[in-house]
């Protein structure tokens, strides 16, 4: 069996547990809602207003959700230590890794999946005037966080404070990501809006996504020993 | 040799700290503008306070290079898994936290007498407080992580020197004016390089004595937790 055969098996595991118990979709779709309503009440509503801050609420948005869910994805591993199970199991540990990143991924998409139609409605925001641009930012930025996420939440799976610990080291390491997510929203939501900027970011995005995806296949072996 | 090292480092960043003092109040001039009116040399907003210049800049160089310190010897760690490797990590990481407040004091008094803000997103000192956020979160990792807080802080410190690129196109894309350093160095000329030379030498002797001390209390304090263990072991402590 081909490495990426067995790492869809894995993520096609994680991903039928997640379906079948709806945990962690319902609750942070649930959470992400709220943050969108949150948001209603606590910023202005006027055109301009909106404009500038609705990139910065979309990933925040973004990056609350995926942070929990991420935690909450790696604490099912641990409850049965079914996690040493996978270890252990005749698959190499990288399967491992692309499986577990690429159900993350999908995990955090489907809460951006939600939130933005919801942040357009409310919040009467401008984001599907240039819809593919944007499903390929969040797209980016949602595999970014899945991938840098896998690694540590697979790292912190057997300390105490990893709760705690998960989003101390994600934000600063994922400052970029947000930063060019944020960047490509707002060009694409001005009332000009800048598809060259936009696009500037993009490809910043996705080289950071391969830089860093190379990186974690490249240490995920050594960080994640039992 | 080894022993000598912390005194040796730690006299010659003694001494460096004069010299650099000396150095920086006698011997370099005063921030001087050209006056828009008249066409002549005038005290421009930062005058006196441009002396800040030459540590601010010393330790910030100090702090970019803890990160790529930090980053090699945790790569070396997870490598080889000699503890050696982490101890340099975690104490040049340690120490590069309290530059790097110092980092971010002294650009802060410079923001405040070049533009008249605490703080504006000027480049330069976004990517200081980035990387130096980065370094915040590798120590408390290393403080809450319990037993495997070696590895997981490991893995911060490759991320986060791997990161370094990215943040500083990031900061550099920002259609920030250019920034006032530039400026000084030009009207500074020659002058200004022995006193930057030197505080750079204080800067890094005394950041090479300090982590060689931390390196050392890492190591103690493990020999005393084996010590403490086998005594348990024996029976003789309880």
């Amino acid at each position: 069996m081909s490495l990426f055969r067995q790492a869809a098996r894995i993520a096609w595991k994680d991903l039928r547990v997640e379906l079948r118990s709806k945990e962690i979709v319902a609750t942070m779709i649930f959470f992400g809602a709220l943050l969108v309503v949150i948001y209603s009440f606590a910023f202005p509503h006027d055109d301009k207003a909106v404009r500038s801050s609705v990139p910065g609420m979309l990933w925040v948005a973004i990056a609350f959700t995926g942070t929990i869910a991420l935690g909450r994805a790696f604490d099912r591993e641990r409850e049965n230590d079914t996690m040493r199970a996978l270890l252990l199991s005749p698959v190499p540990r990288l399967a491992v890794f692309l499986g577990k990143a690429v159900a993350m991924a999908a995990l955090v998409l489907s809460v951006a999946v939600i939130v933005t139609p919801l942040l357009a409605l409310f919040l009467d925001a401008p984001l599907f005037d240039y819809a593919g641009e944007l499903a390929l930012v969040v797209v980016l930025g949602a595999l970014g966080i899945a991938v840098i996420g896998s690694v540590f939440a697979a790292t912190l799976l057997k300390v105490r404070s990893r709760d705690v610990l998960l989003p101390v080291i994600l934000y600063p390491l994922l400052v970029p990501l947000f930063v060019a997510g944020t960047k490509t929203t707002a060009a694409l939501v001005q009332v000009h809006p800048n598809t060259e900027a936009a696009w500037y970011w993009i490809r910043f995005l996705g080289i950071y996504d391969a830089a860093f995806l190379v990186l974690s296949l490249w240490v995920f072996e050594s960080l994640v020993i039992e | 040799m080894k022993k000598l090292a912390v005194p040796v480092f730690s006299v010659l960043g003694a001494i460096g700290f004069v010299v650099s003092i000396y150095l920086i109040f006698m011997k370099t001039g005063l921030e001087y503008g050209v006056d828009e009116r008249t066409g002549r040399l005038a005290g421009s907003s930062l005058f006196f306070n441009q002396k800040i210049f030459y540590f601010h800049v010393a330790q910030a160089i100090v702090l970019f290079t803890a990160v790529f310190v930090a980053g090699i010897s945790s790569i070396l760690f997870l490598w080889k898994r000699r503890p050696a490797f982490d101890d340099v990590a975690s104490a040049s990481t340690e120490v590069a936290v309290a530059f790097g407040a110092a980092v971010l004091v002294t650009g802060s008094i410079w923001a405040k007498a070049a533009w008249d803000v605490w703080w504006n997103w000027e480049p330069r000192l976004t990517m200081s407080l980035l990387l130096w956020l980065i370094l915040v979160g590798y120590v408390l990792v290393r403080r809450f992580a319990g037993p495997s807080a070696d590895r997981v802080a490991a893995g911060m410190a490759i991320f986060g020197m791997v990161g370094v690129p990215f943040i500083y196109t990031m900061v550099g894309a920002d259609s920030h004016p250019p920034s006032g350093v530039n400026g000084v160095v030009l009207t500074l000329g020659k002058r200004l390089l022995p006193a930057f030379l030197a505080s750079m030498f204080t800067f890094f002797a005394w950041f090479i004595a300090l982590v060689l001390t931390r390196i050392q209390s890492t190591r103690d304090e493990r020999e005393v937790r084996e010590l403490r263990e086998q005594g348990l072991d024996l029976g003789v402590l309880e």
